[in-house]
């Protein structure tokens, strides 16, 4: 099956708002979010995991299960380690509140 | 419209759904008070479009996919919990490398499937392997150049002839690929191979200073290889979130390079040792040391301290003792004011996310161009482990490789404390003029007990 051709000026489209968009979301971004805000956008291109897991679902021989294997299995860890990462930064921002001192 | 035809509406709607709670969350996390709901609309725009994609038609291997997830979501979500703040930036580099090898991975599968027939899918899919692949091994060798893991720069002989003919040699291969008949997998081969290793050699002359730029560039690359797969696949997920993140990560990277003006090609090919050329002009006079009983009272009958922490701090873990410090000289009426530099420490805001663990208020913490004015006004300027964000050779030297880069001007106060761990130069090996300066003393030590014993004697004072 064949149906996932692109139909070229959609992707265009597609390509040129979300470029616009992923720019002007950051565009006035403080400095003390460049850390957490490049950490939150590593999470969100996790969702490779979607395409990998697409990728391993239509696999057939095993040459194609093991790449599909190993691409599921990092795109999970691309994923959920964006998360667990950016989750932990972003909970120092609690304004006003101390920390453990610890 | 045929590639999004095989989708049912439950899978769009839950697509759409996804893409958009990505983009708002990015908006909610690029404000401070925002920020934390942000990464949880992401988060549930993720677990929907995981979700819904298992009930995409005419899939299987569903076993081999669980297992598959299971393994990758628990290592990362366990070394995610587990790693400490200071060691953050290479964590945010090794989960972004592999979201690259998915992608580039993702490719290979469709070219083993032989199935990428037209010439336009085939480039966009060898297009996404080459850069999934190279932001996968550059990241894997800024990973472990910031864990200590390997040797902090290796510039090959005539670096940038090797990057350029391998550059060639790999984009001369995708041609071969992309033209050559589906199925044939000998040139696939060679292509990945020539893609990993570019993404080595690019990134193994990069100096520490320059690493938070290039993760920052490897994580666009890594949006735009997934967005590339995403028209390979035909899924609007991969589509919008990777495109936006290519884009939002590339605007991120100019702020970087921008704050230490350094144009990105010049970080990529011209090493620094290698741009400086020589030591530039001779730094004259010499360092002063002192004691901590000595800076404790310097700053205990100050009227104004500003603290500028750096990457000695961090490694230090001093950052709780710098704040306990704070706490005691604000309580003798002490005005304490925190001075961060757009790239003290190993990224941007890395000190921010330090500092605020370890519970110092934002009103406390602020960015250059609000507080540079300020050394002048101030008694104290104590520098803990930072040094070339304020080497005033940035000013004045136009030989010096830093020659441009804005700087935190410390030099400007009364007094400047600096502590140090050894007298050697700082990360990028260059000397630092403000530590000979007839204002500056040193104070030798680690961070962390130098403050410690700073704290003892300011007690001892009240």
């Amino acid at each position: 099956m064949t149906g996932y051709e692109i139909s070229g000026l959609a992707a265009l489209y597609i390509f040129l708002l979300a470029a616009f968009t992923g720019y002007e979301v950051i565009a006035r971004v403080p400095v003390i979010l460049h850390t957490p805000l490049m950490s939150g956008s590593n999470f969100v291109h996790g969702v490779v995991l979607v395409g990998a897991m697409i990728a391993l679902g239509r696999a057939e021989t095993p040459l194609e299960q093991a790449l599909g294997f190993v691409a599921v299995v990092l795109g999970a860890a691309n994923a959920a380690g964006g998360y667990v990462v950016t989750e932990r930064m972003l909970a120092m921002f609690k304004s006003g509140k101390k920390g453990d001192g610890k | 419209m045929s590639f999004l035809s095989q989708l049912t509406p439950l899978i769009h709607a839950s697509y759409f759904v996804a893409a958009t709670l990505f983009i708002l969350g990015l908006k909610a996390m690029s404000s401070p008070v925002t920020a934390r709901g942000g990464i949880v609309w992401a988060g549930v725009g993720m677990l929907l479009a995981t979700l819904a994609t298992f009930l995409t038609p005419g899939m299987g291997n569903f076993g081999l996919m669980l297992v598959a997830i299971a393994i990758g979501t628990v290592l990362a979500w366990w070394s995610g919990k587990t790693v400490k703040m200071t060691d953050m930036p290479q964590m945010i580099a090794i989960y972004n490398g592999m979201g690259g090898g998915a992608a580039a991975a993702i490719a290979a599968v469709e070219f083993a499937r032989g199935d990428v027939h037209s010439p336009a899918v085939a480039t966009l899919a060898a297009l996404g392997a080459l850069i999934g692949a190279v932001s996968f091994s550059g990241s894997c060798v800024a990973y472990a150049k910031l864990q200590g893991l390997m040797q902090r720069t290796f510039v090959l002989p005539a670096q940038n002839a090797v990057n350029a003919l391998l550059s060639l040699a790999t984009v001369g291969v995708g041609v071969a690929v992309v033209l050559g008949p589906p199925g044939d997998l000998t040139p696939v081969l060679v292509f990945f191979a020539l893609a990993l290793l570019l993404g080595a050699i690019l990134t193994l002359p990069i100096g520490g200073a320059d690493m938070p730029v290039v993760i920052s560039l490897f994580n666009a690359f890594t949006g735009l290889a997934v967005g590339l797969e995403g028209y390979v696949l035909g899924n609007p997920a991969l589509m919008i979130a990777g495109i936006v993140v290519g884009a939002a990560g590339t605007l991120l990277t100019q702020l970087m390079a921008k704050a230490m003006n350094r144009p990105i090609s010049n970080i990529l090919f011209v090493p620094m040792q290698a741009a400086a050329g020589g030591e530039g002009e001779e730094v004259t006079g010499s360092m002063k040391e002192m004691s901590a009983l000595d800076a404790a009272s310097l700053m205990r009958y100050a009227q104004k301290v500003i603290v500028v922490p750096g990457y000695g701090m961090a490694v230090a873990h001093a950052q709780h003792k710098v704040w306990e410090m704070t706490a005691l000289l604000e309580e003798a009426g002490v005005e304490v004011k925190f001075a961060i530099h757009p790239v003290a420490g190993r990224m941007p805001g890395h000190m921010n996310v330090l500092l605020a663990e370890a519970g110092v208020p934002y009103e406390k913490i602020f960015d250059l161009e609000e507080i540079n004015a300020e050394f002048g006004t101030a008694d104290v300027a104590l520098v803990i482990g930072a040094n070339d964000v304020v080497n005033p050779a940035a000013r004045t030297n136009k030989a010096s490789p830093i020659y441009g880069m804005p700087i935190l001007n410390a030099d400007q106060a009364q007094n400047v404390i600096v502590v140090k761990r050894g007298q050697g130069t700082g990360y990028s090996g260059i000397e630092n003029a403000l530590f000979y300066g007839d204002n500056t003393r040193m104070l030798y030590g680690n961070a962390q007990p130098v403050v410690a014993e700073i704290i003892q004697h300011v007690k001892a004072m009240s």
